[in-house]
Formats: structure tokens, C-alpha cells, sequence
């Protein structure tokens, strides 16, 4: 058994002489591994009957075991029959993890349950038995359930579910996956009234709304804290070598790195990137004289590497694994003793949750190291200890739930079988995020999906769904349940194509890449997957072709991943860093490179807006300090590029981070006053909705969930594309002829939830008050530096990309010498086609 | 006008920002691939119900190039409609918006794949048309000359200065032409494809299309 049945060592009191006794087996079990039960295992279990519960722990604190607990005594009699617990995760390997730390203790006391795992990896045949006969306890994904409630037979295979337990719920609350999973509860919910719900969350900054999120409205949702335990030890990392200006891959942290693994048992090196991952592990290696058991970890490597590590870490044969954010969740991964967080970590709540992996134990503290990549990241790091010492979590509450999901589920609803508006509108707002959804907005979201909701009335013979004279809607062609199944999700994958070595036919693969990437690589570029230097050699129906390389060092080191945007509270510890005189906290090297800031051009002032121009890369430079937020710092790169395009200055793009916004363009900014007038900006927003990639990106998004674009039809992808049409193309369309469509009013409303911020930026440039500093350079400064290495950005088709076109065209005809043998017509035609 | 001249099979051709293809002495305007109530096919067939304003929008870019361009003979290169049965939904006010625009000139409907056979609107309807030394079809055929063709969608990518700029395009060489889409709801084929590379000779280039159309020697 492992640790997630952890050892308390705390005695139990009288109290628990008071609440619902163990029955004896368990007792016995309890006691036979010298383990006593968590007082708030035994909340859990005194309050099995609640309609819904929240428990907050820590990582480590046998939550599992506490969400189970009532299950597995319940199941004990041996009398219940079908499916009496549904357990879902956010992640497959989680619930694969829980199947083992679950299966244990079935075994050892010789209960008679029966517990079995669905997710997209389960084979065919098992999927089909356990519709037919499913297990006592079923451990699935959001995904997977959705899809389970769009089968006709829901209702049998659902018969007699008592409870479900939700894992993680914290992470799914912040997602439209989450979304997802309430709206299929609430399905759950009609089918057996008296399902309890319990959601297991690590700490969180907002209880009360986690737990609105989980509960049926309006039903009341108790929340249990355990014992946070005791504080983190957390600490930057020492190095001898000081970290770059600007650079992501902390290799000079290497030596130092290594010396931490030789000491530990089991350390998880985590990044924020694949990419940088992969760039690390590759130096790791190079590094690793004592050939040290490393692995690594992330979500584009092949499902089956990513096995082979998980099997060598649960065995304990690796002593550090290089990882993404797909270890981040509550994964039992047995002994680890040190995280080390390299790069600063974009967000305290996602910290605090890395920094749970270590130890895992319940009265240990947990041990992590963070390492700063570049010297403005030391300054980040030391805000977020600042963070963490002060339990200050970060998160932005979110508002009411999306409108694309809503039309998913009401497609989902079809598949299963004829429904009636007013019902699925009444089961739907039981979900708490959908509480306060209007019947007109849901007729809306009903309508698109019956009709496609356009102002032209196309499609009358054609419907989706039909209300037959009954007044139940339904599937108009039964066989569209297929296709709508294979699109069922919520999550964004962009589009990947799978890398392989070349051989013959199906060499061994390797992982994925982002077709953007793939995009860029001519044969013979040299680049990192799965800790491996690989050649391009080519495309073969949608497979990157590689082989092996032996260079030192690969030519493109980057492939696109997931970028997490550092959090407000973050942001603005980091201003309020920069507005002192010295830095006796920070490290001399950090120190002396704000004062050379200082000195070359200068640091943000409060109340004032740093903007900083210079030549760089062959192009003209732009960087604004606002420090309004990643959001704001986005929102103000498309308006202020929509400017600068109309004031003639060519912007190319831009890329934000919380702090600052990086513009680069082909003329230089000289006089940024105009730029900064509210009025103008304000209007500009006003009209910029209509043709960035922000928003195109948003649509791209909210059409696949809501259906209107297929990501996956029965006849896959082929090896042309031509059949296909980028989504832009809807985008402009609906924009031109149907501007109030519901896609687009959904496209705005996600958009401003997520991406836009306007008012931050009104109460930027309001705070600044005209005061602007600009300081026209000749190079990059130190502060500007790490934003070259941002991800995210954003490009601007304007008449940058005209000028470049027109240049590079003119000097591949010329290199080519096509330029000089284009002939010229010979001769005059002697006919002309006849009118 | 926004045009890229150039000379095919002794005669001067311009290529189109919009992906039309124009001979002035004729005053012949090709388009290729119109791909009209590919919205209604898709949803008759079950699949999503997408903005049904593919073929209004396709008809108003080449009313636009007709009035500009002047020309007197319009050549459809196949694939004008996305199969028989979008050519009979078509909404009363987009048939009569094609009848318009086929008054006071010639008006050749080549057959597609798509659309293999005469459909209950004006003009002519020919498997393939030759004039003097050019050809039109819908699909290349290996060893032609002077032939000028659609069917693939071609387009073409080009980095500069770090961005990837990727367009619809023509594909030239001394003995073919296959001209880029035309309709609305189309996507491309890289110029990199093999099929492409195999049809098009190797010092071939692609005419990008776009507000400034330019030509560059053929990506593959």
C-alpha cells in the first residue's frame, strides 16, 4: 500500500466515540497497518448523507481515501447492485492511480466491489461490457461521462448511483471541462435524485465558490478543511554561476541542479513549458557523468514512453523526472522528497499544488526549490515565496458558465433521445455556473443548434434537431449521434501531428508536435523531442518523418506549448519590488542588473507609463510597461497596433506578459503620446472585434464546442487539406452578413472573460494621467530582454506583411534567376473568342 | 489594378489578387473551384449547419472582378458547385443574382469533379475548352501543354523575416497553369504536396495572392 493512505499520527480522541463507528473489517484493517483514521476522514464519513460536501486538503492528506470511505462501507454488505460511485478526474492518469491505491485495500479486507476505469484509452470491448454490466465503482473523465450520457441506455447503465466523488475539483472548476462535467451531474442528477456529490479540492482562495460550483442548486454544499499541515520549506536555489539576462532554459543552474538530485531520493524537476523541458533534460543529460536513472515527462510524448516513465518512477527506479504540468495534478508518484521549480512559477496556487507532490506525507513538510531562468525572474520568485510565506492565493473568480459548452450538452442531450426544452432548461439550471442562465439565452443556444441560428433561414429542410408534434426535440438524421459524439470536449487540442523515425513504414513514435511547428521545418532542421536530437525529414500523410541526429545541439529548440500567464497578485508584488532603492533581498546579480536598468534607461515609476523604443532583430521595437495584467497587457497590444497601422508604422506584432507589452513593427515609435489618447483607444475597441487574431483564435475555440466546426468527422483527416477551410473564413463570413449570430456573441463574451480587460487599462492610462516616460534607445535594455522570449504572440496582418511579401518574393525570384528568364510574349494574337 | 502580369504559352496573363486569372486581349476572366451551397451540401449530409453565406459572398468578389476587369467571356474551371444537388438548392435570389451577371456575356460552365454535368442555369457547358494554344479543364493531365486547370486548390508558403505568410496561389511553369480557389468556404493544398510536385516542372512559380499579388519561385 502506499502513501496516499497516509499514517496520522495524531491520536484519536473521544469525539470520534460520538460519530458513526468503522465497521469492524475496516477498524481491523486501520489498526493491522498501524494507521489511524484523519479526523477529517471521519467528517467525511459522519456527513455521508449530505446532499453535497466539499473537502479541502492538502496533497497528501488521504483525500482519496476520505471521498471512498463511505463507498467502500456501503459496498461492503455485498448487496448493492450496478454502479453505486462515480469517481471523475480531470486527468487518465489519475484515475488509473486511484484504481491501484483503490484496489489494495479491496483486496486485503476481501470486499466484494468491483472497480473499473473509462477513459479515452479503454478498449472497445470493455467499453461495451461495462454499459451492459458496469462495475460498483466507475473512475472516468469529464470527456468520457459526457460522452457515457449521449447513449440512449444512460438511464440502466446509471441505475442505482449513489454517489460521486469529483477529484481535483479545483482545477476542473477553473475549466469549461468543468463546465461540461456539472451539466452531464445534472443529467446524473434526473436519473437518480438522491445522488450525493463530493468534491475533493486542494487549497483553494475561494471555498464558497467551488462549492456553489459542485452542489445542485440551490442545494447547500458544507466545506471541510483538513489540517493544512505544516509550512512549506521553499527556497531559490544557490548557484554559483549567475542566472542570463534573458534565456528560458536555466542551464547555467545545471551543475547546481544535479548536486540536488545526487542528494534527494526523488526529485521532480518541473517547467512551465514542454519545450523548455525538453531543452533541460537534453542538458541534464549532457551533465549527467554519474548516468543517473532521469526521465522525462510532458504531455506531447508518445502515450507509451510516458508509461515506461510512470512504471520506472511508481517502482522507484528514477532519481529526477523532468515534467510539465502534466504531473501537476494529484498523481501518487511514491517518494519524492524535492521539487524543484525551474523558471518562475506564473502562478502561487499552481506552486503551492507542485510544491504538494514533495513528501508525501501528511506531517512532513513539503521541500522545493525554485530557479530562477533569467534575472528578472529571480525577481518573480522572490514575490512568489513572498506569496506563498503569506498564503496569499491568486485566482480570478469566473462568471457564469459558457454558452458554447451549453450547446455541446444540448446536442449530447439529442443523441440521447428525444427531449423537451423546458425540462432540459430546468435540469440544466441546477448547475450551479448555469444557475442564473435565461430561458431566452438557452432558446438561443436550442435554436443554433436546431437550425444554426441564422438570420437567413437556410436550412429549414435541413434542421439538426426537429420538434416533433409532440413537442419533444430530437435528432432529425439519427446517424448524426456519431458525429457528435466524436466531438464531444471542451478541451482546445490544437492541431498535432504525430512524429516518427523514418523506416520503411511506421518507425517507433515519438510524441507530437503543433502542426504550426511543423510548419516551419524545411528537411534537415534539427530539433528536441522526448529528450532526443532529431532531424525533419519530411511530411508522409500527416506523420513527421525524423531520424536521428547526432548533433550537439539542436538547430530549432522550441516547439509551441502551453503558456501560463502569471497572476495579478504576482504582478503587482513585482512593481511594488521595483519602486525601492536597493535590493538587499534579492541576490547581488539581480540587484545589480535592475540598477543597470536604472541606468541605461529606467525603472517603471507608480503613477507613471515606462515606454521604451529601439532597434532589434532587424526590427523596430516597442515595449510598454503597464503592468496591467496579461489581459491588459494583450487587450492594449491590439489597440495600440491597430494604431500604429493606421498611423502608418506597420506593426508585425505583438506578445504580452503580465507587466509589459512587446510590440515589434517596421517603423519606429518616436513620439507614443498620441498613441496613449483614451478616447481614441476606446473607440478603437469598439471596432478592433472585428478582425484580430485574438478574436478569430476565441471563434476557432467556441465553434468546435459548441459543434458548428468538427474536429473530428468519420472520414479523417487525409493526407491534402484541401477539403478543409480555415475556421477564419467563418469567422469573416458570419461577421459580413449575420454580425448579431450567437457563435459571435458567444465569441465576445469568452473573449472578454478571458482575454480582453479593458477596464484595466482605462484605470492604467486614468492612473497615468499623460505622464509617460519614453526613452528612445539604441538597443535592447535589461528589462525588455526576458519578453523576447515570451510565447503567445500574436501577429498583426496589416501592411507589415505586405512590405515583407513584396521584399522576400522579390529576393527568391531574384536568387532563384526565374527573375531574369521569364519571357516576355512573342508575338500578338490573330484571333479573338467569339462574343 | 492589383494584378501580377505574366506571360504563359506566348500570351500575357494576369493573375488576380482575388485568385481570378485574366486575359486582357480577350477580355477573359477565369475563376476556378466557385464551389456554390458547399453550406447546404454539408448540412443536407448531415454534418454541421454553417454560415450559409458562402455563395452570396463568392458571387459579390466576382461581380466585383467582372465590373472591374470588364471582361466578356467568364470561364467557371470546374467545381463551380459543390455537387448537382447544390446547384439545384440554390436559393431563388443567388440563381437570378448568376443570371445578372451572365447578361451581355459568354458564360462557360467547365465540368468539375464536383459537378460532372450540365446544371439548370445559363451558359455553356463544355468538358473542356481550347482556344488558339490554351486548354481549360478542371484536372491536369500529365504531358499537356498550354493547359490551364483547377482541382487542387494550390497555395503556397513563404517565410520572411520570421513570419510564415501562407496564400492561396497560382502554380506556373512554361506548359501549365493551375489556378488557386475562388470560392469562399475553400482550403488549400501546399504547393509542397507531392501530387503538385510531380505536375509542375521545377523551375515552376507560385503567384501569391492577396492585396499585392507576387510571384516567387514554387515552394516544394
Amino acid at each position: 500500500m502506499n502513501l496516499s493512505f497516509p499514517l496520522a499520527l495524531k491520536a484519536i480522541n473521544a469525539t470520534l466515540r460520538l460519530m458513526p463507528a468503522l465497521p469492524p473489517k475496516f477498524a481491523k484493517w486501520f489498526a493491522s497497518k498501524g494507521w489511524s483514521i484523519h479526523p477529517h476522514q471521519q467528517d467525511m464519513l459522519t456527513r455521508a448523507d449530505a446532499p453535497a460536501l466539499l473537502l479541502i486538503a492538502p496533497t497528501g492528506g488521504g483525500k482519496t481515501l476520505s471521498g471512498f470511505l463511505p463507498s467502500l462501507i456501503d459496498l461492503a454488505t455485498g448487496e448493492h447492485k450496478g454502479m453505486h460511485t462515480l469517481y471523475v478526474s480531470p486527468l487518465k492518469a489519475l484515475a488509473a492511480d486511484i484504481k491501484r491505491n483503490l484496489t489494495a485495500p479491496v483486496q486485503e479486507m476481501g470486499l466484494p466491489i468491483r472497480i473499473e476505469e473509462r477513459t479515452g484509452d479503454t478498449s472497445q470491448s470493455l467499453r461495451k461490457r461495462q454499459r451492459a454490466d458496469p462495475p460498483h465503482i466507475f473512475l472516468t473523465t469529464p470527456e468520457s461521462l459526457a460522452l457515457l450520457t449521449s447513449y440512449e441506455d444512460a438511464p440502466r447503465m446509471f441505475a442505482g448511483l449513489k454517489r460521486v466523488v469529483i477529484d481535483e475539483i479545483h482545477a476542473l472548476a477553473e475549466s469549461k471541462r468543468g463546465d461540461q462535467m456539472m451539466l452531464a451531474l445534472a443529467r446524473l442528477q434526473t436519473i437518480c435524485p438522491n445522488l450525493k456529490r463530493v468534491g475533493l479540492s486542494a487549497t483553494v482562495e475561494d471555498p464558497a465558490a467551488i462549492a456553489h460550483f459542485i452542489a445542485r442548486h440551490p442545494d447547500p454544499c458544507e466545506i471541510l478543511q483538513a489540517d493544512p499541515g505544516p509550512a512549506p520549506d521553499i527556497q531559490m536555489l544557490h548557484t554559483d554561476e549567475a542566472p542570463p539576462w534573458s534565456g528560458g532554459g536555466a542551464a547555467y543552474a545545471i551543475p547546481a541542479v544535479l548536486e540536488q538530485v545526487k542528494q534527494h531520493n526523488t526529485t521532480l524537476i518541473f517547467h512551465n513549458t514542454r519545450a523548455q523541458a525538453e531543452i533541460f533534460f537534453h542538458n541534464l543529460w549532457l551533465a549527467n557523468d554519474e548516468s543517473l536513472p532521469i526521465g522525462i515527462h510532458h504531455g506531447s510524448l508518445d502515450r507509451a514512453q510516458r508509461e515506461k516513465v510512470e512504471a520506472a518512477m511508481v517502482r522507484g527506479d528514477l532519481r529526477a523526472i523532468v515534467c510539465t504540468g502534466t504531473l501537476d495534478l494529484g498523481i501518487d508518484w511514491g517518494d519524492v522528497d524535492l521539487i524543484i521549480q525551474i523558471g518562475a512559477p506564473k502562478n502561487v496556487k499552481r506552486l503551492v499544488q507542485r510544491i504538494g507532490r514533495a513528501n508525501h506525507r501528511y506531517n512532513a513538510p513539503s521541500k522545493a526549490l525554485l530557479v530562477p531562468a533569467n534575472r528578472f525572474e529571480v525577481v518573480e520568485c522572490l514575490a512568489a515565496l513572498e506569496a506563498v510565506l503569506e498564503g496569499d492565493l491568486d485566482g480570478d473568480p469566473r462568471g457564469t458558465g459558457p454558452r458554447d459548452v451549453l450547446c455541446q450538452h444540448i446536442l449530447i442531450a439529442a443523441c440521447a433521445g428525444p427531449f423537451e426544452a423546458k425540462a432540459l432548461y430546468k435540469e440544466l439550471k441546477s448547475a450551479g455556473a448555469y444557475s442564473t442562465l435565461t430561458r431566452a439565452a438557452f432558446d438561443a443556444c436550442l435554436d443554433f443548434c436546431a437550425t444554426g441560428g441564422y438570420a437567413l433561414r437556410a436550412y429549414d429542410r435541413w434542421q439538426r434537431l426537429i420538434e416533433s408534434p409532440d413537442g419533444r426535440w430530437q435528432l432529425h438524421d439519427p446517424r448524426a449521434a456519431q458525429r457528435i459524439r466524436m466531438n464531444i470536449g471542451t478541451i482546445q487540442d490544437t492541431d498535432t501531428l504525430k512524429v516518427r523515425m523514418r523506416r520503411n513504414r511506421g518507425g517507433k513514435p515519438l510524441g507530437e508536435i503543433e502542426e504550426g511547428f511543423a510548419a516551419t521545418l524545411t528537411p534537415g532542421d534539427t530539433f528536441l523531442i522526448g529528450g532526443q536530437i532529431v532531424k525533419y525529414e519530411g511530411l508522409r500523410e500527416m506523420t513527421v518523418e525524423v531520424s536521428r541526429d547526432a548533433a550537439k545541439k539542436p538547430k530549432i529548440a522550441t516547439f509551441m506549448g502551453t503558456k501560463f500567464a502569471t497572476s495579478t497578485q504576482l504582478s503587482a508584488r513585482v512593481q511594488r519590488m521595483f519602486t525601492q532603492d536597493s535590493w538587499p533581498e534579492l541576490p547581488a546579480h539581480t540587484a545589480d542588473w535592475l540598477h543597470l536598468q536604472r541606468e541605461v534607461s529606467q525603472l517603471p515609476q507608480p503613477g507613471r507609463l515606462l515606454i521604451e523604443s529601439f532597434p532589434h532583430d532587424g526590427r523596430e521595437q516597442t515595449v510598454i510597461y503597464g503592468f496591467a495584467g496579461r489581459n491588459g497587457q494583450q487587450t492594449l497590444g491590439l489597440l495600440l497596433t491597430k494604431r500604429m497601422e493606421e498611423l502608418g508604422l506597420s506593426p508585425m506584432g505583438f506578445v504580452a506578459t503580465d507587466y509589459a507589452t512587446l510590440i515589434w513593427g517596421l517603423n519606429a515609435v518616436e513620439d507614443p503620446g498620441p498613441l496613449f489618447d483614451l478616447v481614441t483607444l476606446q473607440a478603437g475597441l469598439d471596432t478592433w472585434l472585428a478582425g484580430n487574431a485574438v478574436m478569430k483564435r476565441t471563434f476557432r475555440a467556441s465553434a468546435t464546442i459548441a459543434g458548428l466546426i468538427e474536429r473530428n468527422s468519420p472520414t479523417a483527416r487525409k493526407s491534402g487539406r484541401q477539403a478543409t477551410f480555415s475556421s477564419d473564413i467563418l469567422y469573416d463570413t458570419l461577421h459580413k452578413y449575420d454580425p448579431d449570430h450567437l457563435m459571435l456573441q458567444i465569441t465576445r463574451e469568452e473573449a472578454l472573460r478571458g482575454l480582453v480587460d479593458f477596464g484595466r487599462i482605462e484605470e492604467m492610462i486614468t492612473r497615468i494621467g499623460g505622464r509617460i516616460d519614453h526613452r528612445r534607445l539604441t538597443r535592447v535594455t535589461p528589462l525588455a530582454a526576458p519578453l523576447f522570449l515570451e510565447m503567445g504572440r500574436v501577429p498583426v496582418n496589416g501592411d507589415a506583411e505586405e512590405r515583407l511579401l513584396a521584399e522576400e518574393a522579390a529576393r527568391l525570384m531574384e536568387d532563384s534567376g526565374l527573375a531574369r528568364i521569364t519571357p516576355a510574349p512573342s508575338n500578338k494574337p490573330k484571333w479573338r473568342v467569339g462574343y | 489594378m492589383n494584378a501580377h502580369s505574366f506571360t504563359f504559352a506566348d500570351h500575357r496573363l494576369c493573375a488576380l489578387g482575388s485568385g481570378a486569372l485574366f486575359w486582357p486581349e480577350q477580355r477573359l476572366l477565369c475563376v476556378s473551384d466557385l464551389h456554390f451551397g458547399k453550406s447546404e451540401r454539408m448540412a443536407r449530409r448531415g454534418g454541421a449547419t454553417l454560415p450559409p453565406y458562402e455563395t452570396r459572398d463568392t458571387l459579390e468578389r466576382l461581380e466585383r472582378d467582372l465590373n472591374q476587369t470588364q471582361a466578356e467571356v467568364l470561364i467557371c474551371l470546374g467545381d463551380s458547385f459543390d455537387d448537382l444537388g447544390a446547384a439545384m438548392a440554390l436559393p431563388e435570389a443567388e440563381r437570378l443574382w448568376i443570371t445578372r451577371l451572365q447578361a451581355g456575356r459568354r458564360w462557360i460552365w467547365i465540368e468539375g469533379n464536383h459537378d460532372p454535368g450540365p446544371v439548370d442555369l445559363g451558359g455553356t457547358h463544355l468538358s473542356e475548352w481550347a482556344i488558339g494554344p490554351l486548354t481549360f479543364r478542371h484536372i491536369a493531365q500529365p504531358g499537356a501543354r498550354g493547359e490551364i486547370s483547377g482541382h487542387y486548390h494550390p497555395k503556397a508558403r513563404v517565410n520572411a523575416r520570421g513570419r510564415s505568410i501562407s496564400r492561396p496561389a497560382f502554380l506556373v511553369d512554361r506548359d501549365r497553369l493551375i489556378l488557386p480557389a475562388y470560392g469562399t468556404y475553400t482550403g488549400g493544398l501546399r504547393s509542397h504536396t507531392q501530387v503538385l510536385c510531380d505536375l509542375m516542372r521545377a523551375d515552376a512559380i507560385a503567384v501569391l495572392t492577396g492585396p499585392h499579388p507576387v510571384a516567387i519561385p514554387m515552394p516544394r
